[in-house]
């Protein structure tokens, strides 16, 4: 079936919803999604989102800005931040008045905690900066955003799983997939079209990224000769809850929680000797796993712990009802009585699809805006967290540049006709349907994603070297031409998970190829970059984004500068 | 594990598959789907998101109960026994484990849509003040992960009233009347009342025991026909 929109947005998360809300004051607008929207991940957000409120103390944008670029290591455009970080108490504001229940200080306030990273005066101490609602903040805004959305008439398309970007001549006409639930081909043909599809975390074994998140957005630029930038930066958090990686919210530290070794002592203190267990993401991770290497894992093991027993009971229950029941659940541990077992979970992922600040993809270094084309959230890199990102900062990322999307799409499509639909469009979702119903290979995909997760998570995560990275490529190149040889033993059309499985496999593949390249081609360590062989941060070379290219010949690298405007690169101390 | 099967393109009746599956005590209910579908049957349908119990994909009948797939354990259930997975009851059921949610979805939006919108001038001045004790009218109401649970275990629904507006739109109503912001409230009350609505609740409290989030759903749904009947019905209140 052919639907024809002014704007259409690919995923229903936040950054999603926010833009589709924003557009949907000007023209028609479509979610499609390949889960129903309110199953997205942006649900499972727990901390908060930052801004500069100063509703608990003094707290200014040019700190929160400071915070970011340092958080960045440097490689975040800086007037990207400094939008990003000036637009978001109003941006704030704005949810509460759409109806988002923040919890509330004693003087009605919105009321702000402690963040990893976010401090006062330039580095000085921590700050209360996040914004939050109990540890289900990103739910909270997802429901607000789901009845806007609603009350708006943006349209939604559930279980839709978009394969195409469509284009006419240059200019982006519109996306075609099948809906899940008949595998019937459905086009939706537009004068602008936003990716707002999220991250990759399923590329690697342990993850706090739900089945959703397999780099979809990612392979539809990619299929479309569009770079990726700064690919080789995944964010690792620090405290997945071991063995499942669900995430535990540095809310939890926030709220005073504090990590042990095996021998109990809170080793943080060695690493950051200032924000210890609050120090960003990337240094607190590649500490744990310091810690285990060196034997200091509980019981000679593979994880830490997270001390919450000093928080109390009543605090835990009314600061962090959601962590707290998980680990009940999954661990039947009381987090007020014994210590939480915690590993890092791949959690994020900064690159992504290159865009400008009003969310407009960036085709090549030259900067040239791609017409019709348009990405935010994860799957977007503006780019506001460089090489490693500030907790709260992603929240408020997909509120500040998905309300800039909306505003520039909804504008772009005012001002044009619809461009007229390729031939091809319904017919390549079809055939590429039809062809893998029909595949008789012998690989299955299941088997071809767990040694995926495998190669990625032992050789491409917290620690990397040339060498490791050398047998990755080759292992993810293998893989990809195992997958030419796929077959599927459910031939059904509906609700063929076998099929999705499959193709999302494919958009994982070639991402996990795009992240080890980018990885081998950086030779210094960033952020959340860290390379064995080259542990110094190296600026006269690294400072600048890379831009990785799917060709038909293979990948192809080319750089673009770092916008530095207030604050010179320094070492990076916490 | 005893799986309830249907599959349109091929079935007539549905039927029951029942598959071993090697799991430990901490294994999710969802891990053991999984390996139905990874190692076995690649042909199981049923949904999933998060795998955390946050996004409310994964509802399904254990054992005759609403729960979420991956908010129980192996451990939770007697596992020399069988465990009996089916759809969950109310929903029509499109393949296997999964159901249409439409009539789920529809009677969340009669609520949302009736809600005159709040402001959504981006550059509102201030936020507005809440109490903490006013925040804490709707602390429950916001725990809601819209899966479905309640309604496929409302015995109202299920025998009475398959037209009973049910408890997640009336917690969901809840949220926004008990919100001291909105400026709506009398008119959602009134939305309640329109036939099939809140009045249809006969306090069976079998939402308030399958909730995964363990919200007090009855107790959210009386304390709103009590105040409907105080600020819309004030007479016969008296009487």
């Amino acid at each position: 079936m052919i639907h024809e929109y002014d704007v259409v947005v690919v995923g229903g998360g936040i950054a999603g919803l926010y833009t589709a809300l924003t557009a949907a004051e000007y023209c028609k607008v479509a979610v499609v999604s390949k889960v129903h929207v309110t199953r997205s991940h942006s649900v499972a957000a727990q901390g908060g989102i930052a801004a500069s409120l100063g509703n608990e103390e003094e707290d200014h944008w040019e700190w929160h800005m400071y915070d970011t670029v340092k958080g960045s290591d440097y490689l975040a455009d800086q007037d990207a931040v400094e939008i990003l970080t000036k637009e978001a108490p109003e941006a704030i504001i704005s949810l509460e008045h759409m109806g988002v229940p923040f919890t509330r200080n004693v003087e009605g306030k919105i009321e702000q905690r402690r963040f990893g990273g976010h401090t006062r005066n330039y580095g000085q101490a921590s700050v209360k900066r996040a914004c939050y609602v109990s540890d289900r903040t990103g739910r909270a805004i997802m429901d607000t955003l789901y009845d806007r959305c609603q009350t708006i008439g943006v349209d939604f398309f559930n279980e839709v799983f978009v394969l195409n970007l469509l284009f006419a001549g240059e200019h982006c006409c519109g996306v075609s997939g099948y809906d899940v639930a008949t595998c019937k081909s459905e086009v939706f043909h537009a004068k602008a079209v936003v990716l707002a599809s999220g991250g990759s975390g399923k590329i690697f074994k342990t993850t706090s990224n739900g089945f959703a998140s397999t780099a979809d957005g990612f392979a539809l630029v990619l299929d479309s000769l569009i770079p990726l930038e700064d690919m080789e930066f995944v964010q690792f958090h620090p405290t997945g809850i071991y063995g499942f990686g669900i995430l535990i919210s540095e809310a939890a530290r926030a709220e005073g929680g504090v990590l042990r070794n095996g021998i109990g002592e809170r080793f943080m203190e060695r690493y950051a000797p200032n924000l210890k267990d609050l120090a960003p993401r990337d240094i607190i991770s590649r500490a744990i796993l310091t810690e285990i290497k060196e034997g200091k894992g509980v019981n000679g093991k593979d994880y830490v712990s997270l001390d919450l027993t000093k928080i109390g009971k009543e605090k835990l229950i009314e600061k962090l009802p959601e962590i707290s029941s998980f680990v009940q659940t999954y661990l039947g541990i009381d987090p007020s009585e014994m210590l939480v077992p915690v590993a890092p979970t791949c959690h994020y992922i900064m690159g992504g699809i290159p865009t400008d600040y009003e969310g407009r993809v960036l085709s090549d270094e030259g900067e040239h805006a791609l017409a019709g084309l348009f990405a935010v959230g994860e799957c977007a890199c503006v780019s506001v967290h460089g090489a490693n990102r500030l907790g709260c900062n992603s929240l408020i990322d997909l509120v500040v540049f998905g309300r800039r999307t909306g505003i520039s799409a909804a504008n772009h499509a005012k001002e044009r006709k619809l461009p007229p639909l390729p031939q091809q469009a319904e017919s390549i979702v079809v055939e590429k349907v039809t062809n893998l119903l029909s595949a008789k290979g012998k690989e299955r995909a299941a088997v071809l994603r767990a040694e995926m997760q495998s190669v990625m998570t032992e050789k491409c995560s917290v620690f990397r070297n040339a060498n490791e990275l050398e047998q990755a490529q080759n292992q993810i190149c293998q893989l990809e031409n195992r997958l030419l040889n796929i077959g599927l033993d459910n031939k059904g059309k509906i609700f063929n998970y076998e099929l999705q499985e499959a193709l999302e496999l494919s958009n994982m593949l070639k991402t996990a190829g795009v992240i080890v390249f980018s990885a081998l081609q950086r030779k210094e360590s960033r952020g959340a970059h860290y390379r064995n062989d080259y542990q110094d941060r190296n600026d006269e070379e690294g400072l600048r984004h890379s831009l990785v290219y799917l060709t038909p010949e293979g990948f192809k690298i080319t750089y673009k500068p770092v916008s530095i405007t207030r604050f010179t690169p320094e070492n990076r101390r916490y | 594990m005893k799986v309830y099967r249907f599959n349109p393109e091929t079935d007539n009746e549905p039927h029951y598959d029942i598959f071993n599956v090697d799991a430990n005590p901490y294994d999710r209910i969802l891990d053991c789907l999984n390996k139905i579908r990874w190692e076995q049957d690649s042909s199981l349908a049923y949904r999933m998101s998060c795998a955390h119990g946050i996004c409310g994909s994964d509802a399904v009948s254990i054992n005759g109960i609403p729960s979420l797939a991956c908010q129980k354990l192996i451990k939770d259930y007697d596992y020399k026994q069988e465990l009996l997975i089916e759809p969950l009851k109310f929903f029509p059921i499109t393949k296997d484990l999964i159901v249409d949610m439409e009539p789920f979805f529809k009677r969340i939006k009669s609520i949302n849509q009736n809600q005159p919108s709040q402001t959504l001038d981006y550059s509102p001045e201030e936020e507005r003040l809440q109490s903490i004790e006013e925040r804490g009218k709707i602390d429950d109401a916001i725990k809601c992960i819209l899966c479905g649970c309640c309604v496929a275990a409302c015995p109202v629904i299920l025998e009475q009233e398959q037209r009973f507006l049910g408890p997640a739109a009336i917690l969901r109503a809840q949220k926004h009347i008990f919100d001291s912001r909105a400026t709506d409230s009398v008119e959602c009350m009134q939305v309640l009342e329109k036939p099939y609505g809140i009045w249809g609740c006969k306090s069976y409290y079998m939402c308030t025991v399958v909730c995964p989030k363990k919200i007090k759903v009855t107790e959210k749904i009386l304390k709103t026909k009590k105040k409907i009947i105080q600020e819309l019905h004030p007479k016969s209140e008296q009487s």
